[in-house]
């Protein structure tokens, strides 16, 4: 009954979408207020139906209702609650009603909190925004809807894939799909804007907050993930430019180019055509995304749902709302002016350099995603492009961003001297030379790679300290720090995420260059050395969990003869999927983990065993966290939160402000 | 993400990636064999080189690369040995020739275009004459001003 109503409730919505897809952008039109204003209670309806209805199918997984086919398929009446929780969104139909639930909370929040847009701005965004959500209702009701049931419901379910039953891979999703869906609200507003004809600062500053939002999950979606591949996986990669992580890092990529774009737009009216193709392309790379997961067109190691039925409805969506957003921005776009008058030295157009090697990188990681594809269609030539071509081709726009940043970050608007803005960079750069030889000359190795990143890492690093340093203006040493505290949240923010990159890049290099490894067969109680760790595998035993049952070692890890940590590495099989999974042990260290992985038992009575150091991993996730920290110091800053909502109680129009 | 090595899993067996009795005695030799591995696709797999890879036909590979390498081969005609008989979809990294060309000189050629615009962009925004007003009317003015001072 419950799950009836649900998709009642889900048919509803999409009805309501079809109204506030129309009316509001009629009535935007015709100026015709009361049209206008359906948007309104239209995105808060459209949003209450569709909460329901993703509650109604929550609910089915909850009591573990197997007359549900996408239930029995998924589920398990024996797996822990988080997990059948998950499980909602672990599954193509469960998670595209994830994707639409997300999609009406954005244009709700903009119905709820967005009263200082002009009205018809507004209507038409949130007219935009419901013809996406029409274009999904229809994918979800037409080709996969989560509600149809069994016709004779079985005893029990198949299970969820034991290798997503992981509380890291819960969240993954969600907050890749907010990452997503959040873009879909700069396309709505570069969309609305395009039907108005008009870009000005005040727009910028209405579609910062929402892409920086949403460039903000993204980067919580994707590390989250990439930390999942690297404990879950047993051998402890973190990046595989596999075409489904290519997917969402094609739009982070968009979606870090146009928050910065949409700066020049705020403050000096320049940029306007470009900011608004950027915003319309991120959305198209989220669609670009969810087609080529869901498609099954391009092979990727975690497709989703191979159906080309599918594929080809998603293939429709995107050509209809790419196609008619590009139509639109060329017939308009000439229409949006630039004002701003900037020199050739400027941060200007350090950030237009920005956007070129953001936007540039993103192409390599398309044509190397789709190059397989096109390679075999047009030249039938069947090959691949895996991980080596994307770490030489994609590489070199990462150590020309790095090296650009600080300085690009300290430049004055309108008008520069390179060499006058980045003296007080000189320290940073010393530093980060003598830090990048101190790596040369330990590792053993001759490689590069370590050094290039600990270079860039402490340059970005250091100079974003300097930069945020330079923003307490001239004084007292005591002074100047007493001032870095009133600094407003988007200074801290830039430098937070600025220093994040700087992070991550370390970690990366750090990880890639001076990674250890040792593969052998191991006799219980044996001890042996790998790098300055010895190890010794104490036991073997048998544990069942709770709905596994589990091989587990018992491994000591010293060092120079002192006890560091007793790990557990295991190898687990799940009865209900009849699947094996490795479940590395991990001893986490700041500068270090000790990676351990127990195989399979060998004839003579040993064990194989792999063990891997891997020096600086966490930063990796490190600088993530600190990159979506520093975006989220920067959401909170006075001026979003005034453009965003709270805007003082102007009596009445016509009224001169201040 | 990753709903990886589902398939895999169900492929193969569980056994692993680089095995203990795989590896060389010569280290030498199996430093080589690692490095060639990573370019190298595991043909019933995604995306996955034959280096990660837990299936048998990865495994088969595996061997067969270092039986090259001990019979002499060097790199290069290890991996062409290894091309002939698998084809050019066994390379991770495509060979950059032929209709290839396109994959390797895109983002070049991106990169000067994107600058040249970019240069022409700047050059005009240098000296830009002041356009008229874009019809904000007065009270939209006042607004903008607002938002714009907080």
């Amino acid at each position: 009954m419950i799950v009836e109503l649900g998709h009642f409730a889900l048919i509803l919505a999409a009805l309501t979408a079809v109204v506030q897809a129309v009316v509001p952008l009629i009535g935007a039109h015709k100026r015709w207020p009361a049209w206008m204003a359906v948007a309104e209670p239209a995105a808060g309806i459209q949003f209450l139906l569709t909460a329901f209805s993703f509650c109604a199918l929550t609910y089915a997984f909850v009591v573990s209702d197997f007359s549900v086919t996408l239930v029995t398929n998924n589920s398990h009446s024996m797996k822990p609650m988080l997990y059948k929780i998950s499980g909602v969104w672990g599954n193509h139909e469960g998670s595209m009603l994830l994707w639409v639930l997300i999609l009406t909370l954005f244009g709700a929040t903009l119905a709820w909190f967005g009263n200082n847009l002009p009205p018809s701005l507004r209507a038409r965004a949130l007219a935009v925004q419901s013809l996406v959500s029409v274009a999904f209702y229809a994918f979800i009701l037409f080709t996969s809807n989560p509600f149809l049931r069994e016709g004779v419901p079985p005893f029990d379910g198949n299970g969820l894939n034991p290798l997503l039953q992981d509380p890291g891979l819960a969240f993954h999703p969600p907050f890749l799909y907010l990452g997503y869906v959040g873009l879909s609200m700069a396309f709505s507003f570069a969309v609305a804007a395009l039907i108005e004809g008009r870009v000005d600062a005040a727009w910028a500053r209405w579609v910062r907050p929402w892409t920086l939002a949403a460039w903000v999950f993204l980067t919580i979606g994707i590390a989250l993930g990439s930390w999942w591949a690297y404990y879950e996986l047993g051998w402890g990669g973190f990046w595989f430019w596999d075409p489904v992580e290519n997917a969402s890092f094609m739009p982070w990529l968009l979606a870090a180019a146009l928050l910065h774009s949409a700066i020049v737009v705020e403050k000096r009216e320049a940029l306007k055509s470009w900011t608004i193709l950027l915003a319309i392309l991120a959305f198209g790379f989220s669609l670009i995304g969810t087609f080529i997961v869901r498609s099954g067109v391009i092979t990727s190691v975690h497709a989703f749902a191979n159906d080309p039925e599918r594929g080809v409805f998603i293939l429709a969506i995107l050509a209809i709302f790419m196609g008619g957003a590009l139509m639109l921005f060329a017939a308009r776009a000439s229409a949006m002016e630039a004002k701003g008058v900037f020199s050739i030295v400027s941060r200007e157009s350090v950030l237009v350099m920005n956007n070129i090697l953001l936007a540039v990188a993103c192409f390599v990681v398309f044509i190397g995603t789709i190059w397989p594809l096109v390679s075999e269609i047009f030249f039938t030539r069947k090959l691949s492009v895996g991980a080596p071509f994307f770490n030489m081709a994609f590489t070199p726009f990462m150590v020309l961003l790095g090296v650009l940043l600080p300085v690009g970050a300290m430049l004055p608007w309108k008008r520069a001297n390179v060499l006058r803005a980045a003296r007080p960079l000189l320290p940073a750069l010393l530093l980060a030379f003598a830090l990048a030889g101190l790596a040369w000359s330990v590792q053993s190795e001759k490689s590069l790679l370590g050094p290039v990143g600990v270079f860039l890492g402490t340059w970005i690093v250091v100079g974003a300290m300097v930069d945020i340093f330079s923003r307490t203006g001239r004084g007292a040493f005591g002074q100047r720090l007493g001032r870095l505290k009133r600094l407003p949240r988007a200074d801290w923010g830039k430098a937070v995420a600025h220093a994040g990159l700087g992070v991550t890049m370390v970690g990366i290099a750090g990880l890639m260059a001076w990674e250890q490894e040792d593969i052998r067969v191991v006799q219980t109680g044996e001890p042996w050395t790998v790098g300055a760790y010895e190890f010794t595998l104490n036991s073997v035993e048998r544990v069942q969990g709770p709905n596994y049952i589990s091989t587990m070692g018992d491994v000591t890890v010293r060092r120079d003869g002192n006890f560091v940590a007793t790990l557990h590495p295991e190898k687990r099989a799940y009865p209900v999927q009849s699947m094996p999974t490795t479940e590395a042990s991990i001893d986490y260290r700041f500068l270090r983990d000790v990676y351990v992985v127990i195989g399979d038992p060998q004839n003579d009575g040993g064990w194989a065993m792999r063990i891997y150091i891997k020096p600086l991993t966490n930063w990796i996730w490190l600088g993530c966290l600190m990159m979506a920290i520093g975006g989220v110091f920067s959401l909170s800053d006075r001026r979003y939160r005034v453009a965003a909502g709270a805007r003082k109680s102007v009596p009445s129009a016509g009224v001169p402000a201040e | 993400m990753k709903r990886l090595l589902v398939i895999l899993a169900l492929i193969a067996a569980p056994v692993w990636a680089v095995q203990p009795d795989e590896i060389l005695d010569d280290p030498v030799l199996e430093e080589r064999a690692r490095d060639l591995s990573k370019d190298l696709r595991c043909l019933v797999c995604r995306n996955e080189s034959i280096d990660d890879s837990n299936a048998e036909l990865a495994r088969d590979l595996r061997l067969l690369v270092r039986e090259r390498l001990v019979a002499g081969d060097t790199d290069e005609e290890a991996v062409d040995f290894i091309v002939s008989r698998y084809g050019e979809y066994v390379l991770l990294k495509p060979r950059a020739g032929g209709t290839n060309l396109v994959l390797y000189l895109a983002g070049p050629v991106m990169l000067l275009l994107a600058l040249g615009t970019a240069a022409l962009y700047l050059r005009r925004r240098q000296s830009a004459p002041k356009t008229a007003e874009e019809g904000l009317d007065a009270e939209e003015q006042a607004r903008l001003k607002e938002i714009l001072e907080e």
